[in-house]
C-alpha cells in the first residue's frame, strides 16, 4: 500500500487510431472521484514521470479513461493489455462544479478535450446539451455516448464534413440565443476556452474550464505546471485546476 | 533495526533520509500520502526577500531518466513563508531546513535574519543569478561563495549548510570556498544545467528555454561530486541527485555523504522517499550493516597504474 494504487485493466479499445480507452478497476479512486478530476498514470519501464489523464467516466468501482497517443509516454501507456495492471495515482484536482443555476447547462469539448464532459453531463443529469468539435468526421468519437447523457448532443467539424461547419463557439452562442442557458463547462485548445470564456463574459453566464498541462508531481508540491491566473499570478493546474472558473484564467501571453 | 541515526553540524536527524527543496512544497500536500514525519528532515520550498511568481511555463521537460525544471523560484515571500507556510510544516514533526535565495546578498541576509532559529538549520541556495554581477550564478564563483556564505554565517542562528551548484569546473573549489566562509555542511548537487528542443516546434520545450536537469540521469554526476568535495573538506555533506532507491542511498553514503536528499522521485510517487527509506534499511539489514556510520565515506577506489 502506498500513495498510487494497481489499477487491473478490464477493457481496453481503440476508438481511433492512437485514441484508447481503458476502463480499470479502481475502488479506492472511484469512492471519492468527482467529475473534472483526474488521475495520474505511471507509463512504465524508461519513462521516468507519470502522465495526468482526465476521468471520462465512473461506474461503481470502475473508472475510464480515453488517451491520445502524443509522445513516449501515452505511447508506453497504450502497450498495457487488458490483465495488466496500470500503477494509478488519483483522484486528483479541483473538478467541476455541479451547477446551481436555472436553465441548460451546456458542455462545450474540443477534440480530446471532450472526454472529461461526459462524467459530468451524467452527474447533472437533466437539461444538459454537448457541444463537441472535432476538425473532421473521421475524428468524432463518444457520439453514443454523450446522446445517452445528454438532452442533445451538437457536432461541429472544423471542415464541415458533419454536423455544424465551424467553430463550437458560434454553435454555443446559436443556442444561448434560442433558449435559457445557466452555465457553461469547457474542456479544450486554449483559443477555444478563451472564446467560451468571452461568451460566458458577454451573456453573464456561470463558466468553468478545465485546463491541461505538462505535470510533475501532479499533487500540488512542485509548482511545474502552473497556468497564469488573471491577478498575474501562476497557479497549479493539478491542485488548484484543473477546472477553474473562467474568471480566474488569463489568456494574456 | 539498524541505526540510522546521523548527526549534522550538531543537529540530529533520526534517519538519513531527507526531501530536497522545490520537491516537497512546504509539505502540506505530501503529508495526505506519508507519514512525513519519518524522514530524517525536509529541505522547505525555497524562499525568497519578496514574493516571486516564478518562470512562464513551461516550466518542466522530461527527459533520458530525467527532467529538466524552470520553476524560477515561486514562493510567497518570507513573511507569508513565516506567518503560513512554516507553522503548518512545524505540525509535521520532522526537522527542518529552510532554503534561502536571492538576487543580491542584500537579499540573502535580510531573509536569514527574519527567520532567525524558527527552523532548525539553513540552506543556502546559490544557484540563483546574482543580479548585481550581471545575473551570474552566485554558486560558480568561489570569492562570491566564500562572501556570501561569510555574511549570512553572520548572521545565521542555526547552523548553516550551503547548497553547491554543479555547473562549475571543480568543485572541490567551491567546496573550499564554503567552509572558508563558514559553512556548517555541504548539500550536492543542486542542477545540471540543460536543454531539451522539440524537433517539431523546433522550440525548447521549456519557455525559460534551459532549466535546471535532475533524476537518475545526474546521479553518477553526483556521486562523483560528493566523493570529490568529501576528500577536499572537512563538513558533513547532504549527497543528492538522482536516488531513486535504497541502494542509490548507500552509494551516496559510501561516496562520503552523512545523509542524502531525495527530490525527483517525489514527483514520481509522493511516498517515494519513505519507500526509499524501507529499501535502505533492508539493505542494511541484509549486509548486517548496523550503523549508518559503517557506511559514511567507506568506499575503496581503485589504485591507478
Amino acid at each position: 500500500m502506498g500513495a498510487s494504487y494497481l489499477c487491473e485493466i478490464i477493457e481496453k479499445k481503440a476508438l481511433l487510431p492512437d485514441l484508447y480507452s481503458f476502463w480499470i478497476q479502481a475502488p479506492q479512486i472511484t469512492q471519492n472521484a468527482t467529475p473534472g478530476q483526474f488521475i495520474h498514470v505511471l507509463c512504465g519501464d524508461g519513462v521516468l514521470l507519470r502522465r495526468p489523464i482526465s476521468i471520462c467516466e465512473i461506474k461503481g468501482d470502475t473508472l475510464r479513461f480515453v488517451m491520445a497517443v502524443k509522445g513516449k509516454g501515452t505511447e508506453r501507456i497504450a502497450k498495457f493489455e487488458v490483465g495488466e495492471m496500470l500503477d494509478v495515482l488519483g483522484p486528483l484536482g479541483r473538478g467541476f462544479s455541479l451547477p446551481k443555476q436555472e436553465g441548460t447547462a451546456l458542455l462545450v469539448g474540443g477534440g480530446i478535450g471532450i472526454f472529461p464532459l461526459l462524467e459530468l453531463g451524467k452527474a447533472i443529469g437533466k437539461d444538459v446539451e454537448a457541444i463537441l468539435g472535432f476538425r473532421t468526421k473521421e475524428l468524432i468519437t463518444m457520439q453514443e455516448e454523450f446522446e445517452s447523457v445528454c438532452t442533445k448532443l451538437h457536432i461541429a467539424t472544423d471542415d464541415g464534413s458533419f454536423g455544424h461547419h465551424g467553430l463550437v463557439t458560434t454553435l454555443a452562442e446559436q443556442i444561448i440565443h434560442n433558449q435559457k442557458v445557466g452555465s457553461i463547462f469547457a474542456c479544450g485548445p486554449m483559443p477555444m476556452l478563451k472564446a467560451i470564456k468571452e461568451l460566458a463574459e458577454k451573456y453573464d453566464l456561470f463558466c468553468e474550464l478545465s485546463l491541461e498541462a505538462r505535470m510533475g508531481c501532479g499533487v500540488g508540491a512542485c509548482m511545474t505546471c502552473v497556468c497564469k491566473t488573471s491577478n498575474d499570478a501562476y497557479a497549479p493546474v493539478c491542485k488548484t485546476g484543473p477546472v477553474f472558473p473562467a474568471s480566474e484564467v488569463s489568456f494574456d501571453a | 533495526m539498524p541505526n540510522l541515526k546521523v548527526t549534522i553540524a550538531g543537529v540530529e536527524f533520526d534517519n538519513p533520509i531527507t526531501v530536497a527543496s522545490g520537491t516537497f512544497g512546504y509539505g502540506s500536500e505530501m503529508k495526505k500520502y506519508m507519514d512525513v514525519s519519518e524522514l530524517g528532515a525536509i529541505s522547505l520550498k525555497a524562499v525568497t526577500a519578496e514574493k516571486r511568481e516564478g518562470n512562464r511555463p513551461p516550466r518542466i521537460a522530461e527527459t533520458p531518466n530525467g527532467m529538466l525544471n524552470s520553476v524560477g523560484l515561486q514562493n510567497p515571500g518570507v513573511e507569508a513563508f513565516l506567518k503560513y507556510a512554516l507553522p503548518m510544516a512545524k505540525q509535521l514533526n520532522t526537522k527542518l531546513i529552510a532554503n534561502i535565495a536571492g538576487k543580491t546578498i542584500d537579499e540573502y541576509v535580510f531573509v536569514a535574519e527574519k527567520i532567525g532559529e524558527q527552523v532548525d538549520m539553513l540552506e543556502l541556495n546559490i544557484s540563483c543569478p546574482n543580479v548585481k554581477e550581471g545575473g551570474v550564478a552566485f554558486g560558480t564563483n568561489p570569492d562570491m561563495v566564500e562572501k556570501i556564505t561569510k555574511k549570512v554565517k553572520s548572521v545565521a542562528k542555526v547552523p548553516l549548510m550551503v547548497k553547491l551548484s554543479p555547473n562549475v569546473t571543480d568543485i572541490t573549489e567551491i567546496a573550499r570556498a564554503a567552509e572558508a566562509g563558514g559553512a556548517d555542511a555541504l548539500s550536492l548537487i543542486n542542477t545540471l544545467l540543460g536543454m531539451k528542443i522539440d524537433v517539431r516546434t523546433r522550440k525548447p520545450i521549456l519557455a525559460n528555454n534551459v532549466g535546471g536537469l535532475s533524476g537518475p540521469a545526474v546521479m553518477p554526476v553526483a556521486v562523483r561530486m560528493v566523493y570529490q568535495v568529501a576528500n577536499a573538506v572537512k563538513l558533513p555533506i547532504i549527497g543528492m541527485g538522482g536516488i531513486m532507491t535504497g541502494e542509490d542511498v548507500a552509494e551516496f553514503l559510501l561516496a562520503g555523504a552523512t545523509a542524502v536528499s531525495i527530490g525527483t522521485a517525489n514527483l514520481v510517487n509522493p511516498d517515494a522517499a519513505i519507500k526509499i527509506k524501507k529499501e535502505f534499511i533492508k539493505f542494511m539489514e541484509n549486509n548486517h550493516i548496523n550503523d549508518v556510520s559503517e557506511l559514511i565515506g567507506k568506499v575503496v577506489m581503485n589504485e591507478w597504474q
